[in-house]
């Protein structure tokens, strides 16, 4: 029961969030509900027992990258309005359209999927061998530094790139 | 109704992936496309982490570490390749950047 | 019911009471250290010795006129040190004043990672500030501000993986209870992390000598020059509210949290006494008078020198004490 009522009350005001994000007119307030939009699906994963995901949420993609998007909305200080001039050839409202279609459509399958029976847990998938460790975070570690040691040493050649080359691009002269 | 099924979080899913979808399509500031795309790769973590949960599998939250990874890069690279396009260009409406366009 | 709604709710009403409380005697409390710091003896008209100053100076505050700026953004402006106030008082939802589950509202599994993620949505106000005053000076003042910031966030979030790594637990009463278990309070076995986590825990609160975004002299108060009356209160508590939180999380990890000194030799156990949180308290103690002992004294980083300092000394002194840590963790 109260399960419910958190669950329909953060989606209410993620989907809500969501919206206003990609419907404001400043900039500034777009990022703002986007911040807002982020902390409460850290809730969510809170509610879902992943923990340290939801920190992760918090920490990373609330408190940096879009601290990021901030920078850049207040560097990008333009004078007009930055979306004055539209292309003749966009088809903004039949874009619109089509997403609702397939949106309805996805929710079309996804309930008729669900009627037919529920899953089962995954016996012997990489991560499901974890019960003997208690607590969100060890058992991510446990997962993350056995079963998944080369995409991590991958991830984070692939940040590492990434810094480079955000380095490179912004930098003026070289 | 009550009871809360990974249905319910797939459809919450879908409709924040529509969304970005539709930020993405309609606006024409840069930035609030990269932030709409955000809000796309967002549905699909919530996604990953439910199924996680009822299948009480690790690797889905593995998995959503890792986007947040990745997207972290992504936001960093496509800023700076947008800082670099405005030190040139002045705009940050996507119907001016069309040096190569036919 | 009780217990999952009233108690925390209760608990949660009594330390935000004594925060903002502590905050405004802390305020009252630099003046007069820092005056006598300077032979001088600070407020003394107020009350006696000049104490009802803290009651003085939040109801000039309040009492003061509201402006807004003519073209700034209104509800960005409002918001700002909201944003700036709420995450400094949040961190102190999981820190322990004692063992038992009495003296903290909660106790997570990702305690010290809670912290951290609160601090860094606390930047959020200090760029809202300065952006929404819509002007030049409190611009500049607020990227540098949150520059600085999110440096020496990365320099400290590293070192603290080192004591995560000696305490093998996230939770702030699991470290307390590892610092139980091993006898030794952790500054001792790690006095690198200490340093470099009280020396960010200046650079995150904007204080000296790395206050250069909010120095009077170089740019005429920063990103709250705009602000007045109820909204710098707002900003002026974060500050302090954050000086407290960086003192109790140092004091936690590295200073035995609640533990008396030797907490293991049972020759000194007439200390007991002294009940567990007034311990915890001295350490903050113990912390905000060197904050504001090093603010009487040592003069400010130039910009460049201090994010210089960030990432060229800090973050390599970081990863090193890691790699040492994990060195040792796994030879002994």
């Amino acid at each position: 029961m109260a399960e419910a009522i958190a669950f329909y009350t953060l989606s209410a005001l993620i989907l809500g969030l969501g919206i206003m994000v990609v419907s404001a007119r400043s900039a500034v307030h777009s990022v703002l509900f986007l911040v807002l939009n982020f902390l409460l699906v850290a809730v969510l994963y809170v509610i879902l027992g992943a923990e340290y995901v939801a920190v992760i949420q918090v920490l990373v993609y609330a408190g940096g990258i879009v601290v990021l998007y901030l920078f850049v909305v207040m560097l990008v200080n333009l004078k007009r309005e930055p979306e004055q001039f539209s292309d003749p050839r966009r088809l903004g409202k039949l874009g619109t359209l089509l997403a609702g279609a397939v949106l309805a459509q996805v929710i079309g399958i996804a309930v008729y999927s669900s009627t037919r029976g529920t899953t089962q847990p995954v016996a012997g998938g990489l991560g499901s061998d974890t019960p003997f460790l208690t607590g969100n975070t060890e058992q991510l570690g446990w997962v993350l530094y056995t079963s998944y040691l080369i995409p991590f040493e991958l991830v984070s050649m692939l940040l590492l790139v990434a810094m480079v080359g955000a380095i490179v691009l912004a930098k003026k002269h070289l | 109704m009550l009871e809360i099924t990974p249905l319910h979080y797939n459809l919450l899913a879908a409709a924040l992936f529509m969304i970005g979808v539709i930020g993405v399509m309609v606006r024409r500031n840069v930035i609030i496309i990269f932030m709409s795309i955000e809000l796309i790769l967002n549905a699909v973590n919530i996604n990953l982490i439910a199924l996680s949960h009822q299948l009480q599998d690790m690797s889905g939250q593995v998995f959503v570490v890792f986007i947040i990874a990745v997207a972290a890069a992504e936001a960093a690279v496509g800023l700076g390749i947008l800082i670099a396009f405005y030190r040139n260009k002045e705009t940050v409406n996507i119907d001016e950047i069309q040096l190569m366009r036919w | 019911m009780v217990d999952t709604i009233i108690v925390p709710l209760l608990k949660i009403a009594v330390l935000i009471n004594a925060l903002l409380v502590s905050v405004t005697f802390l305020v009252l409390m630099e003046r007069k250290v820092i005056a006598w710091a300077q032979s001088r003896l600070g407020p003394m008209r107020a009350g006696p010795y000049g104490i009802l100053q803290a009651l003085a100076d939040p109801i000039k505050l309040i009492l003061k006129e509201d402006i807004t700026p003519a073209k700034a953004d209104k509800y960005v402006f409002t918001l700002a040190p909201i944003m700036s106030l709420v995450p400094a008082l949040v961190a102190f939802a999981v820190i322990p004043f004692g063992p038992d589950p009495f003296y903290y509202i909660s106790d997570i599994n990702v305690g010290l990672l809670f912290i951290l993620s609160v601090t860094s949505i606390g930047v959020y106000g200090i760029i809202l500030g300065g952006w929404a005053s819509n002007s030049k000076y409190p611009l500049l003042a607020s990227l540098r501000a949150s520059a600085q910031l999110i440096s020496y966030e990365i320099a400290v979030t590293m070192t603290l993986v080192s004591v995560i790594l000696t305490a093998g637990t996230l939770s702030l009463v699991g470290i307390v209870e590892a610092q139980l278990e091993s006898g030794i309070w952790f500054g001792f076995i790690q006095p690198v992390a200490f340093a470099l986590v009280f020396i960010g825990g200046l650079a995150e609160t904007n204080r000296v000598p790395f206050d250069l975004p909010e120095a009077e002299t170089e740019l005429t108060g920063g990103f709250h020059t705009e602000y007045s009356g109820m909204r710098f209160s707002l900003f002026f508590l974060a500050e302090y509210a954050n000086i407290i939180v960086i003192s109790a999380v140092v004091a936690i990890m590295f200073l035995g949290g609640w533990l008396r000194p030797f907490p293991n030799v049972a020759a000194l156990s007439f200390l007991d006494v002294v009940p567990p949180w007034i311990w915890l308290i001295g350490k903050i103690f113990v912390f905000l008078y060197v904050f504001i002992w090093l603010r009487a004294t040592l003069p400010r980083y130039r910009y460049d020198q201090l994010m210089a300092l960030g990432w060229k000394l800090f973050i390599p002194i970081a990863i090193g004490n890691l790699v040492l840590t994990a060195i040792a963790k796994v030879a002994f």
